[in-house]
């Protein structure tokens, strides 16, 4: 059932660009996602969800599911043996819905059958009585006094205050500007699936892709009422995550079904469940206020930030704390008044998603940037640079930017880059619109705009952020090879080749495997806050360094003891012969790995070391837009990034264009379309993610100024491409039309005089499970 | 409840191979539980995504959009079946890899199949013509970038290794 060990014997040291160990797989179809899991004799799980968004539950009566053929079990949150709640920071959320329905697609009732289509249509044979209330949908509304609570307590689920300097300070220039940002999809393409096999012990093995295997273990074993250790969990292979698998979403859905009827369960999410089966990218609601010196030199910053957390907390508290501390982007600002707040609505729970706060944060600074920048007269990039953090400043959380901090080199660096080509109205496909022919360059214009951003890397305000790693050393077939397992989850980005190449470069050993990850060893942490590379990397090469100093004391070498010793691959250090007589018996070592600690922020003023590193990076974007149908066509992204050290160039490239491509999306196309907490748009033919033809080229500028507190000086990469690409394009736009423009992702109709459309009803019922058609009406005679 | 089946005959990968389906199972379902060819993957199950194109009789399509009792008769080649006898990577598979054309991977199998019919129609296409042709498949990890690089790599030598 594990995923196959991939030993890779090419060379690739850090910073080769050695190919993906699970490369060949990839391209050959042999790869084993989540979703290709299968057991004889298995059986199949589907989840029955709310239509509504706010209810009550009056009744729920699944006789009719029971009495069908092949069904093995039906079960409501009554069958939830040990805590009926889970949640990543507090167990707000029910594993199925008690008594209330906080929002649409909440999960009610599972089932098992022999079938996947026999699950499907079982719980459609389900009988829930809704008793309907008004959702609170607007985020600001439910911070209102007297707003109905959407859980006990009220609505608010963190508010962050962040004050610098003097809160009364006054400039002579002001600006102030209200932002929206519209709620986006991580929109991976592998569905949310897994297998749940129970096993002779009482627990379960758990096969599921996922980001973080440790946090479910705990959070599964929890409301199975399991020791953790009966509960091992297995990464399969995961399609994309991009933070919507930190969360929980068929994890102990698929174990309850198993345990109950003692069979392999496997579920797996049609895309219309996906929507609904993880967390999304929070919708803010921004107010900012600038003040600036004549001269160009900002002198305050006010500003709140309201971040729709939707029915449960999932990471929202976190994803405020970002949002506050990063909030005025990566600039020198003497006073500052930031308030950040996460509500309860019922709306769709909204947690992680590349960028995590500093996504929103960033549309709003700088769209401000840009007004003040106007409104001085003065050229946008000059007014940033005038203001740009460097090395040395300060945070608004007091904190002190301790290693480097190009702001102002990154911005010109994509300053600098020739511009792109003039469009050749010759060729359909360069124009807005496309082959839809809509244009043959009239009314077509072009402009320019640009943005920079800042990203904390790994988890902070204190939180113990470790990963642990296993460095085995040993002969295989008289060759020296080495095995690496950890927990952490290979999501795509490359995580499994810099592993490999980080233990070839401190061993000096091409033969290396990097073993499935699972709970069996200690956590790895997170796959998200683009910090697995920091931080995992950083306990192999600490595993790597203990196995290093075992084999040197075993050459009987004085300096083997001392700590920090760190001599050159052992290959290189003892000779290859030497290494082969060392190795009589393995060398294994077992590291727990920690980044420097991080503190929690001050309740009242927002000061603290919150964040272990920042990342920065800038774009500049060129589009041309039909300004008539409002139409655009992103041309152009350069973009600069200091990446501290690039361990893998082709990889980092790779994560760059991917989160461009995301921060392109949230720009002009992709929202989850929510109106009275209703989803009106959960498919890909409705939720509209970027195609290659919507892609420009990306001209590409990498600086590696090592950061002397991270592993090998690097900086995690996987998060700025996506926070102000976004930004930088949509001041393009603004460039081009005049149109202010506050709202993201922008439409054609905020570019013409057009209203929009009313979408299409919503469903009636939702039956979810694998091959779930795309709506379902409810069958009064089934 | 009274099920009907339909027996369907194809070859896959130049397998003659046979499964008693519903006629309202798709070929990607009946490629991947009849068959066990897993590398045809289902991201959408609504047309979208292009993960699931297969060739059928030579023309890529998306499995998910197309019942298997409609192939019966018919040619398939999946991902599965595009790698050359003994153990390599066609011209498109090994492009797709050297040039970081893929990161979850998950899309791969849709691209590859995509593009490898694309070629063997249009052996000489232009950068514009390669995006044009790959259009119908998405990608969330790599912002295409790597799978142009790919594709025009394996436009300019076709030959399997």
């Amino acid at each position: 059932m594990t995923a196959p060990t991939i030993t890779s014997i090419r060379a690739g040291r850090i910073g080769d660009s050695p190919q993906r160990p699970d490369g060949r797989q990839k391209v050959t179809g042999e790869f084993a996602y989540s979703s290709d899991l299968w057991l004889d004799g298995m059986l199949w799980g589907a989840t029955l969800r709310s239509p509504h968004p706010r209810a009550r539950i009056t009744g729920l009566d699944i006789t009719g599911a029971v009495a069908m053929p092949g069904v093995f079990a039906v079960l409501t949150h009554e069958d939830v043996p040990g805590r009926e709640t889970y949640g990543l920071e507090r167990p707000d959320q029910p594993v199925l819905a008690i008594d209330q329905i906080r929002y649409q697609g909440e999960p009610v009732a599972l089932v098992a059958a022999d079938h996947p289509e026999t699950a499907r249509r079982a719980a459609g044979r389900i009988r829930v009585s809704y008793r309907e209330e008004p959702p609170l949908a607007d985020a600001r509304a439910a911070l209102a006094p007297g707003a109905p609570s959407v859980h006990p307590g009220g609505n608010l689920v963190r508010h962050v205050r962040v004050r610098r300097g003097d809160p009364d300070a006054r400039a002579a220039v002001v600006v102030t500007g209200e932002y929206e940002v519209g709620m986006q999809d991580q929109a991976f393409l592998g569905p949310e699936s897994g297998l749940a096999v129970p096993a002779a012990d009482g627990g379960v093995d758990l096969f599921v892709a996922t980001q973080w295997l440790h946090v479910d273990r705990d959070q599964v074993a929890a409301s199975l009422g399991l020791d953790p250790d009966l509960v091992r969990i297995t990464l399969g292979g995961v399609g994309g995550a991009f933070g919507a698998r930190e969360d929980l979403s068929m994890q102990i859905h698929a174990c309850l079904l198993a345990l109950h009827t003692g069979k392999p369960v496997k579920m797996s999410y049609s895309r219309e469940e996906s929507f609904f089966g993880h967390v999304h990218r929070h919708p803010a609601s921004m107010r900012y206020e600038h003040g600036c010196s004549a001269g160009g030199r900002l002198v305050y910053v006010k500003a709140d930030i309201v971040l729709d957390g939707g029915a449960y907390m999932s990471s929202s508290p976190a994803v405020a704390a970002n949002a506050a501390t990063l909030g005025i982007g990566p600039y020198e600002v003497p006073n500052v008044v930031m308030d950040s707040y996460a509500v309860y609505t019922n709306n769709p729970p909204c947690g992680a998603m590349r960028g995590f706060g500093a996504v929103q944060a960033c549309f709003g600074y700088e769209s401000q940037m840009d007004k003040m920048a106007a409104a001085l007269s003065m050229d946008p990039v000059e007014f940033r640079v005038r203001n740009a953090m460097r090395e040395g400043s300060v945070m608004p959380t007091g904190q002190v930017v301790d290693s480097a901090a190009p702001v102002a080199e990154l911005l010109r660096l994509v300053r600098d880059r020739p511009p792109p080509p003039a469009r050749d109205t010759g060729d359909l496909r360069s124009l807005p619109g496309g082959v839809s022919n809509t244009t043959h360059g009239e009314a077509v214009v072009r402009g320019v705009g640009y943005g920079v951003s800042i990203k904390n890397v790994g988890f902070s305000e204190g939180f113990d952020d470790y990963s642990t790693a296993r460095v085995r050393l040993e002969l295989t077939g008289g060759e020296p090879s080495a095995q690496v397992h950890t927990a952490a989850a290979e999501v795509g980005q490359g995580l499994v080749t810099v592993l490999e190449q980080i233990v070839r470069s401190e061993l000096g050993v091409e033969r290396v495997a990097v073993l499935p990850a699972d709970t069996t060893i200690g956590s790895a942490g997170s796959s998200s806050a683009s910090r697995q590379t920091y931080v995992t990397g950083g306990a192999v090469r600490a595993a790597c360094a203990e196995v290093r100093s075992q084999l040197l004391a075993r050459a009987g070498d004085p300096a083997a003891g001392s700590p920090g010793n760190r001599p050159p691959g052992l290959a290189g250090a003892a000779g290859l012969g030497d290494l082969v007589a060392l190795l009589g018996k393995p060398a294994e070592a077992t590291v727990t790995w920690r980044h420097r600690p991080t503190a929690p922020l001050d309740p009242g003023t927002g000061q603290g070391q919150a964040h272990v590193q920042y990342a920065f990076a800038a774009h500049r974007a060129v589009v041309d837009v039909d300004t008539e149908l409002g139409l655009v066509k992103v041309v152009e992204i350069a973009t600069a990034q200091d990446v501290g050290k690039a361990m893998n160039p082709q990889a980092v490239e790779g994560q760059i264009h991917g989160g461009i491509a995301q921060g392109l999306g949230l720009a002009v196309m992709e929202e989850i379309q929510v109106a009275g907490g209703v989803v009106r748009n959960p498919s890909f033919t409705d939720y509209l993610i970027p195609t290659i033809l919507d892609m420009p080229p990306v001209r590409l500028d990498m600086l590696e100024l090592a950061d002397p507190h991270a592993p090998y000086g690097l900086r995690g990469v996987g998060e700025p491409p996506a926070i102000s690409s976004t930004p930088a394009i949509v001041a393009a736009i603004r460039d081009a039309t005049g149109i202010p423009l506050t709202r993201i992702p922008v439409r054609p109709e905020h570019l013409t005089a057009t209203q929009p459309d009313e979408g299409p009803d919503p469903p009636s019922a939702m039956i979810m499970g694998r091959n779930a058609p795309h709506r379902v009406p409810f069958d009064p005679r089934s | 409840m009274e099920t009907q089946v339909a027996q369907v005959a194809m070859t896959v990968n130049g397998t003659p191979r046979r499964a008693t389906v519903e006629p309202r199972k798709t070929l990607a379902d009946t490629l991947r539980e009849d068959f066990g060819l897993t590398g045809t993957h289902l991201g959408c199950e609504h047309g979208v995504c292009g993960a699931c194109t297969v060739l059928v009789d030579g023309a890529a399509i998306r499995a998910c959009l197309m019942f298997a009792v409609q192939a019966d008769g018919s040619e398939v080649v999946t991902v599965e079946g595009l790698a050359p006898a003994g153990g390599g990577l066609s011209a498109v598979q090994r492009a797709f890899r050297e040039e970081h054309g893929l990161q979850c991977g998950f899309c791969t199998p849709g691209f590859v199949v995509s593009l490898t019919a694309y070629l063997r129609d249009h052996p000489m296409p232009s950068g514009a013509e390669l995006r044009d042709a790959l259009s119908g498949n998405l990608c969330r990890c790599t912002g295409y970038q790597g799978i142009i690089a790919a594709a025009r790599r394996a436009a300019g030598g076709m030959e399997d290794q």
